[in-house]
């Protein structure tokens, strides 16, 4: 009875409540998504807290080793309340590291403590802002690329790209950052070398003068908040070209090979066969369902940046929050790498539900109701 | 394999080169891997032909056994790797129900955190040593074998041959040897080449980091990390052992590229 009804009246109310109904399963299926994305925060915080209790034996002699007294294994697992059962430290650690407590340091001692949250909160700004600059130079490059290199497959071009970001994804990332620190180091001292020396000097002499256009990056890059936005951009040139070579390979290959696939749908086919142009087939056709795969590539990739930002961090001792955590790591204090891994693991999280959302919401079957 | 392109020979080569060298290191090594002389930091020179280390050690040879150590406990931990995912992911292709949603629920939690993060959450929990390094990669990584191996058992079983055999009275164990697994190897196998070079990139990071293989093992990522320095000075030699992880990689990409190409069958049209 009610299609019934729907069909008696006029044909604009219909649609319109067609959108309404539309647009209210995008919002739910929204809402039902930012749950999920809340819930696999919730289990991710479960197994970065459990897995310390993964340790065979006691945490703390472990810890202490194995010639501790049992005096100093008692007051160490009072003072980080081992004592307690597990769900109720559970509970404690994750509601105080809500609101950005993450407890103390092993590196503290009575008289001096060490917050885990001041200790990260600066470099948390750091390694931001070291991504952030990598992001923005790294993502449209990467997407005209790799669109590029889809349309014109199997040419020259894309053989070459191909062969290029092959490469620089098979790289160590500390490879690649300490090639361009050589690259800086050479603008000074290429003639001192047994290269320089050895060419002779009508080469060497000019090679030399190429190397000293190169401006004088700083190797270190030693960034602090008393800099002016400029120095630091200065400052972050090699860390974050670094990033950018390496993300920019691995999201260009996954662009093109995302465009690749859409190109080779039956309804492209049918848009070429129509007759349209190629570049109305490419805007028209292809790009309305290209969003979302787009938009997952580059969520995957800068979650790909969170990795790679811990070598590259490490290599120009910048004061980020990966360079802490490997710190941590090798000094085994594991208040300071648990609230690090809690850090990098909700910033995978959220922007895999940004690609999520982008993808629900650019969705042109969930846009359009028919 | 008369029609392997170029870029797939060299790729076969270069691999083979490697194990090569890791296998024969102690015959090639001019000395010792841990052998320490007068001169640290010494230039390169008919006796040490790349130089000598911090320690003063010879710098070629801690790249020939570093080969060993370096992929060879990357193949072991790939090895392991595979038996684990491949095994679990069949198992719940199989067996389905509450096996497989335990177990792939299980898998999305692992990968809902960044591999290295988690490797590295993990070693400051269980320490660094070798055996700690090759068990928390070699499980990580599985995740990926579990996926793939569990999508296409999947639609393997699915197939009439697998119903045939299952109606004919097979027993599981059978089926799974002579039905299932043929038909799931092929992309397994280009599965194996790419974690492979993952768990390279991997273990090269953590060692680089100061957090995977620990001294004084010849390795190639803290070869990288003790003479970093040098690198200020206008010296290439650290450069080498990076250059080298990098180099076996392009290459068994190579190789990967053109299994798959033949494997699938199909080249990309237009």
């Amino acid at each position: 009875m009610a299609t019934q009804a729907n069909t008696s009246v006029s044909p604009a109310p219909a649609l319109e409540s067609r959108r309404s109904a539309a647009s209210g399963r995008i919002f739910s299926v929204i809402i039902q998504r930012i749950a999920l994305g809340f819930f696999s925060l919730f289990l991710v915080s479960i197994v970065i807290f459990g897995s310390v209790s993964l340790l065979p034996g006691s945490f703390a002699t472990a810890i202490l080793g194995q010639s501790a007294t049992p005096d100093t294994v008692a007051s160490f697992e009072r003072q980080l309340g081992l004592d307690r059962p597990i769900v109720e430290r559970y509970v404690k650690w994750v509601s105080s590291a809500a609101v950005g407590d993450f407890g103390n340091s092993f590196s503290s001692s009575p008289a001096n403590p060490r917050p885990v949250s001041r200790l990260i909160e600066r470099r948390l700004y750091n390694t931001l802002f070291l991504a952030f600059l990598s992001a923005i130079v790294a993502v449209p490059i990467s997407v005209m690329l790799g669109l590029v290199a889809a349309l014109f497959r199997n040419t020259w071009f894309d053989r070459a790209l191909n062969l290029g970001t092959l490469t620089a994804i098979s790289l160590p990332e500390f490879f690649v950052a300490y090639v361009l620190t050589y690259f800086v180091v050479m603008r000074e001292s290429f003639m001192l070398t047994p290269l320089g020396q050895s060419l002779p000097e009508w080469i060497a002499t000019p090679i030399s003068q190429m190397f000293a256009f190169i401006p004088n990056f700083p190797i270190l890059a030693d960034i602090s908040s008393s800099m002016p936005l400029s120095q630091q951009l200065y400052t972050c040139f090699l860390p974050a070209t670094t990033l950018t070579l390496v993300c920019t390979a691995h999201m260009m290959r996954m662009t093109r090979a995302a465009i690749i696939n859409l190109l080779a749908s039956p309804y492209v086919e049918m848009a070429k066969l129509k007759g349209a142009s190629p570049w109305k087939v490419i805007w028209h056709h292809a790009l309305p369902n290209a969003w979302a795969p787009i938009a997952n590539v580059v969520a995957f990739n800068l979650a790909y940046l969170i990795t790679g930002v811990v070598v590259v961090e490490v290599v120009f001792v910048y004061p980020g929050v990966g360079q802490l955590m490997v710190d941590s790591v090798k000094s085994r204090d594991i208040p300071v790498v648990q609230a690090c891994a809690l850090i990098f693991g909700a910033s995978y999280i959220i922007l895999n539900l940004c690609a999520d959302l982008i993808t629900i919401i650019t969705n042109p079957r969930l846009m359009h109701p028919r | 394999m008369k029609r392997a392109p170029a870029s797939a020979w060299c790729g076969m080569i270069v691999v083979c080169a490697y194990m090569l060298v890791g296998l024969f290191a102690p015959v090639i090594a001019p000395h010792g891997e841990a052998q320490i002389f007068a001169e640290p930091f010494a230039p390169w020179s008919a006796e040490f032909l790349l130089g000598t280390d911090q320690l003063g050690r010879d710098v070629l040879s801690r790249l020939i056994y570093g080969a060993r150590n370096t992929i060879g406990i990357a193949i072991l931990t790939t090895l392991i790797s595979f038996s684990i995912g491949v095994s679990l992911g069949l198992l719940a292709a199989l067996t389905r129900g509450w096996v497989d949603q335990f177990l792939s629920r299980f898998v999305d939690l692992v990968m809902s955190v960044p591999g290295l993060i988690f490797s590295l959450m993990l070693l400051s929990i269980f320490g660094s040593s070798v055996w700690n390094l090759v068990l928390i990669i070699a499980v990580l990584d599985s995740t990926s074998f579990f996926r793939l191996s569990r999508s296409v058992g999947l639609s393997v079983a699915l197939m009439e041959y697998v119903e045939v055999a299952r109606l004919r009275g097979e027993k599981l164990r059978w089926i799974v040897r002579k039905e299932i697994l043929p038909n799931v190897m092929p992309p397994l196998v280009a599965e194996v080449g790419l974690r492979f070079c993952f768990v390279f990139l991997t273990i090269s990071a953590l060692s680089f980091l100061g957090v995977g293989i620990q001294p004084p093992t010849a390795d190639w990522g803290s070869m990288v990390r003790e003479n970093a320095t040098l690198i200020t000075y206008g010296d290439i030699t650290p450069l080498l052992p990076a250059a080298a992880i990098g180099f076996l990689t392009v290459a068994i990409n190579f190789v990967v590229d053109w299994f798959l190409d033949e494997v699938s069958g199909l080249k990309e049209e237009f």
